[in-house]
């Protein structure tokens, strides 16, 4: 017998009294979304800006190797999103559109048609993603409810830089990952 | 060792053991200051206790669903009935890509399994990636506690390893610095590694697709950059509908670290093309938890580590004192059913004071399970000296003389014993423990003199 045969056998001499899988019930908790989504981020060590400071900070670093997937931002490109992810290596900035945000926990969601490449929002030094102000959640049920049965390959709800506290629980920002989150709504 | 002996190892450093005690609450007043601004929090633990009873009771056909399809997403599927099956998988599909260098996200699973060891044994080189398992892995350790590996290790002690391993200035503690240190260590081996290794916080029997959760980023980091994904999942980690993930992630972080959700919270459905994914269904004692029906609930844990940030015995004894893969509380129900003899001392690291119960994001009555495993203890390992003593004390309560007797006698013992035999090693609850001062006289002498 296969382990799969196994394991499934197992499982069903026990015949388990069967338990009933609950309804979740409708969650709403309504508010100023813009405004909750903004301490959300800023919680999870990100920071929410307009486009005119985003911009200014931009130009203000001086980058040299930036992609942009955003057509908001479309010019601010200096490299094209290459096919192999290895070439990431040394990426400064990837500017991304988010599809939706979660105001209670600062969650954005983001599929494969907005990451070009899987590895894009990790890889990078700096991470930016513009997200409509119109297009916040209250809650993460309401983000599956828009989420709903849509396909993609690889879906992250992403909601701020890479971070660590494991050495002496001393917050960290820039573990392996990108070092910074910024979200420009729009 | 037993746990008691074990325990006073780790108290033998006392203000470490303090820091670590007033570290550990610290995490779980965040948890709480969080689960206080969801005003439906007990009903989302209501949900998720729920969701997961039906997931346990209908395990099998879940199961065969969620292969159905992943399958049709193109993710490979495999089944490990223990843990060498799950470490030949892993290490034969290596083989297939001459992959000699593998990195590695936070996966306990593994641990349990012994992956590690059991590869390096093989010629692979495993690198964790998480930053507190690459720590205890650079200190050839496990890790001491399922969300923060290194809770053990002070600062101090992490810079002088990272001096000698990562070539760090000697001296330098400041945590940002020691981070980048590994940061660009880690980053290497990701751009390096053609297999990549994680585990799994949920797989969704609807759509096939599972769910990885990490602060750092380190799982996708792997993922992406590898050619092929391993993906290692106990087959008790299945949720039946996507929007169910809504509940638990909303409890996971919350429970296990007091943010209100994990950074990067990724969702694998296919693999990208040219890309593979492998899954690797475990049982490895499942089942027979499963079968067990007073320690089925077990089986319901995410593993936040809520139960142990909150446990007074945890926090004041340290994860290595459980000598098992899951520590504290929880791990002292799912242990034991693993190997009884191996772990008979844990069901008795607990107060019983049920905190963990009421912390424990998915309702698992961990205390009374506790208690349970000590009568499971007791009956196969029959007599205790505990049993002794209780035979001793039911002779003296059946006689009233042997009771008046006795009586005088103890009060006078706590006075005049020498501390040399109560604080004898046998009586473990005698250390860190005072003895009352002995009323002069008995119950009955007081009240025969006041108020007779």
């Amino acid at each position: 017998m296969s382990s799969r045969e196994k394991i499934l056998s197992a499982i069903r001499s026990l015949r388990l009294e069967p338990k009933s899988l609950p309804d979740i019930p409708h969650f709403s908790n309504p508010g100023n979304l813009e405004e909750r989504f903004t301490q959300s981020i800023s919680g999870n060590k990100g920071e929410v800006l307009s486009k005119s400071a985003f911009e200014e900070w931009f130009f203000a670093a001086g980058f040299s190797k930036v992609i942009s997937l955003s057509v908001q931002f479309s010019e601010l490109a200096t490299l094209s999103l290459p096919e192999d992810p290895h070439a990431l290596e040394t990426l400064e900035v990837a500017i991304l559109e988010g599809q939706f945000g979660v105001a209670e926990n600062g969650a954005i969601w983001l599929e494969d048609s907005q990451l070009g490449l899987r590895a894009l929002p990790f890889a990078t030094e700096h991470l930016v993603i513009v997200l409509d102000r119109n297009r916040l959640e209250e809650t993460m049920h309401q983000g599956y409810e828009k989420i709903a049965a849509a396909h993609s390959g690889f879906g992250l709800f992403l909601a701020g830089p890479s971070k660590t506290a494991d050495i002496e629980q001393s917050l960290v920002i820039g573990a392996q990952g990108a070092k910074s989150l910024r979200v420009v709504l729009i | 060792m037993t746990h008691p002996e074990n325990a006073a190892e780790f108290l033998k450093d006392s203000q470490k053991a303090k820091w670590h005690d007033e570290t550990l609450w610290f995490v779980r007043d965040k948890r709480d200051k969080v689960s206080k601004g969801i005003p439906e929090w007990e009903q989302l633990r209501e949900l998720a206790s729920g969701i997961k009873d039906n997931v346990l009771a209908n395990l099998a056909d879940y199961l065969e669903e969620f292969e159905r399809n992943a399958t049709k997403n193109g993710i490979i599927v495999h089944w490990a009935a223990d843990s060498e099956e799950h470490n030949r998988l892993v290490l034969e599909i290596l083989q297939q890509q001459n992959c000699t260098a593998v990195v590695k996200s936070k996966s306990i699973l593994t641990e349990e399994c012994h992956l590690n060891p059991y590869l390096e044994k093989h010629g692979v080189e495993v690198v964790d990636t998480d930053l507190g398992e690459r720590i205890v892995q650079f200190l050839n350790q496990p890790p001491s506690h399922i969300v923060l590996p290194a809770i053990h290790l002070k600062k101090g002690e992490i810079s002088e390893l990272f001096h000698e391993k990562l070539h760090t200035e000697k001296g330098n503690e400041d945590p940002a610095y020691l981070t980048q240190a590994a940061r660009v260590h880690l980053r290497e081996k990701f751009f390096a590694a053609k297999v990549a290794i994680t585990g799994v916080n949920f797989g969704i029997a609807e759509t096939g697709e599972f769910v990885v959760c990490t602060n750092e980023g380190n799982a996708d980091m792997g993922v992406h950059l590898a050619q092929v994904h391993i993906a290692c999942m106990g087959i008790e980690k299945i949720l039946p509908r996507r929007k169910d993930l809504g509940v638990f992630l909303r409890l996971l972080a919350r429970s296990a670290t007091g943010q209100p959700i994990t950074n990067y919270n990724s969702h694998f459905r296919s693999p990208s093309s040219g890309k593979e994914i492998h899954l690797i269904l475990v049982d490895n004692g499942r089942t027979a938890q499963l079968a067990r029906e007073k320690f089925r609930n077990s089986l319901k844990c995410i593993r936040c580590g809520a139960c142990m940030n909150t446990c007074p015995i945890y926090r004041r004894s340290g994860g290595f004192s459980y000598n098992s893969t899951v520590p504290g509380p929880i791990g002292s129900i799912l242990s034991p059913g693993l190997d009884l003899k191996k772990h008979s001392s844990l069901p008795f690291a607990s107060t019983l004071c049920g905190s963990c119960t009421d912390v424990c994001p998915v309702k698992i009555n961990i205390h009374e399970q506790l208690y349970e495993w000590r009568q499971e203890v007791t009956k196969t390992q029959g007599e205790f000296a505990k049993g002794l003593s209780m035979k001793l004390a039911n002779g003296i309560f059946k006689s009233p003389l042997a009771y008046k007797i006795s009586g005088s006698l103890m009060r006078n013992a706590l006075k005049s014993l020498p501390n040399s035999l109560i604080y004898h090693p046998l009586n473990i609850w005698g250390k860190n423990r005072n003895l009352p001062d002995a009323p002069k006289e008995s119950f009955q002498q007081w009240y025969r003199k006041n108020r007779s």
